[in-house]
């Protein structure tokens, strides 16, 4: 019986300590996000992060992109190709990766290489007092630190999609056109005629935007709530490339169905 | 305290507990202005606890803790950040900004908060780092000084903004004997030149004793003595003694709460 009670006890700690938790990821998203906006202070912050979270990730989501768009190509050509309408590959290509590849995979992308260094990086301000130093100046660190970083992951994300869609188009091109001998003339006309700009192309873009905000969230807040010693931070780290993956995948699901499961 | 009537801070009832510990209970602390006090006692007994209260980054469970009228713990977090602006902290691990260089430390309060022109950042941080005796060091990267060396960029940056308070947590540890003499006549001369109230937290008693003009020595969660040095060094009470002597028995543990030594050796067995 008394092993019953500690179960249950121990359940509604967890419980109590998680949405804990959601409260307070709220409470920083809402004190870094919503503040009087300092553009002379904030612009070259931001510009920082655009660079080492946007920039420095373009490398990792063109290659990926590249051989993603590759791959789909030749797999799409040798289905395609039994019904005789392998001139369709460039339409398949880019409908697969618009709608839902460049998305979900720029997404996952952007989870393990900057969103694990944002949370390194605030965990280790926090561990080595740089974050209490900073308040103690008098500088509020969620506006500092965690506002620009968040907001560069929000523009940042959109932007890696749509050169993953275009770097993956062209892989495709490479493969379907160049090497498997497609006419280049249909692979294209195909395209424009089936890939619709708001249908395709903006949902796809509003799907980024909706991970970037949950993805670099994860990142920040895990970052800014990590138990300060070198253990907590490996265990941040973890949980923000677990949760913003799991998340994304998540809500990709829900943003399809709301998106396309009229057809 | 009597003959003390300015106060910078008055702490009042104050009551803070970490889980099922007490670290200070009921306490009450009058840190008179423009001087310089110091909290000592030994480990473990919250005295970086008491500072972190004082800046507003920690919340009391009860009491009041009083910066010229503002009751800390109670301000709203936009307003707390305006009052620390009248307050410098340098931290025990330095808590310099890994990314900037030692200058660039040195000038973040001052460029946040002030809008003077760059020629005269530029002189205030040089002035400050000469006066920690390491202008030479202005370029180098925080990772590339010593500890100490660390500690004394943080003062620099800690008194940029001339606060009118300064807290020391551990200024003197980890330095060696000239660096230490140097900071030692530097918080000094600088609560004198300045103005300035400052308040030490140490455990290093023979450089505290000799600038401190009140001391409070605070164990098992409450104040067991407080006065002048002087005062303090005739203090009769056991509990003081062992402490400003350095005694291993007496009152005050070594050794942190545990069961019986021999005991817990036989238990493995």
């Amino acid at each position: 019986m008394q092993s019953v009670i500690a179960n249950l006890a121990l359940l509604g700690r967890s419980t109590i300590n998680r949405l804990a938790a959601i409260g307070r990821s709220g409470m920083l998203l809402m004190h870094a996000v919503i503040a009087r906006p300092e553009p002379f202070n904030s612009f070259p912050l931001l510009m920082r992060q655009l660079y080492s979270v946007g920039v420095l990730s373009m490398v990792i989501i063109m290659v990926s992109g590249l051989f993603i768009g590759m791959v789909l190509a030749l797999q799409g050509y040798t289905i395609l190709v039994d019904y005789g309408s392998e001139q369709a590959v460039g339409q398949m290509v880019a409908l697969s990766l618009v709608r839902e590849l460049a998305p979900v995979v720029t997404a996952l992308l952007f989870a393990g290489r900057a969103g694990s260094a944002l949370t390194a990086e605030i965990g280790l301000m926090k561990t080595t007092e740089q974050l209490s130093g900073m308040e103690m100046i008098g500088v509020d660190p969620l506006r500092r630190i965690i506002a620009p970083r968040f907001w560069a992951g929000l523009i940042s994300l959109p932007i890696l999609t749509m050169i993953f869609s275009a770097v993956g188009i062209w892989g495709g091109l490479l493969v379907g056109v160049d090497w498997l001998g497609i006419y280049e003339g249909s692979f294209w006309a195909n395209m424009q005629n089936s890939v619709d700009f708001f249908d395709d192309v903006v949902n796809g873009l509003i799907k980024s935007l909706v991970f970037g905000v949950v993805v670099t969230w994860v990142a920040v807040f895990q970052g800014y709530d990590s138990v300060p010693t070198s253990e907590g931070i490996s265990q941040a780290t973890t949980k923000t490339v677990v949760y913003s993956s799991l998340a994304v995948l998540g809500l990709d699901f829900i943003l399809t169905a709301l998106m396309f499961g009229d057809l | 305290m009597d003959f003390i009537d300015d106060i910078i801070i008055d702490i009042k009832q104050l009551t803070f507990s970490r889980g099922d510990r007490y670290i200070c209970k009921n306490i009450d602390i009058r840190i008179p202005r423009g001087k310089v006090t110091a909290i000592m006692g030994p480990s473990g007994t919250g005295k970086t606890t008491l500072l972190k209260l004082i800046g507003g980054q920690l919340k009391p469970d009860a009491g009041s803790i009083l910066l010229d009228g503002d009751d800390i713990p109670r301000l709203g977090r936009h307003e707390l950040f305006n009052v620390r602006e009248k307050m410098g902290m340098l931290f025990q691990s330095g808590a310099l900004f890994t990314d900037m260089t030692v200058f660039e430390n040195v000038a973040f309060p001052l460029r946040v908060h002030t809008q003077l022109p760059e020629d005269m950042v530029r002189d205030i941080v040089l002035m400050k780092l000469q006066a920690v005796g390491l202008r030479g060091a202005a370029e180098l990267m925080p990772s590339e000084l010593s500890g100490g060396m660390g500690r004394r960029v943080a003062l620099a940056r800690a008194i940029a903004l001339d606060p009118a308070l300064v807290m020391y947590d551990e200024p003197f540890t980890g330095q060696d004997p000239i660096a230490m003499g140097v900071l030692v006549n530097l918080i000094k001369t600088l609560n004198k030149a300045l103005g300035h109230s400052s308040i030490i937290v140490s455990h290093d008693i023979n450089e505290t004793l000799s600038i401190a003009d009140y001391i409070y020595i605070i164990a098992d969660g409450g104040v067991i003595a407080h006065g002048t040095p002087e005062q303090l060094k005739q203090n009769d009470a056991e509990q003081v003694r062992q402490f400003m002597q350095g005694l291993p028995d007496g009152p005050v543990p070594f050794h942190f709460p545990a069961s019986d030594y021999a005991t817990e050796l036989m238990e493995g067995r």
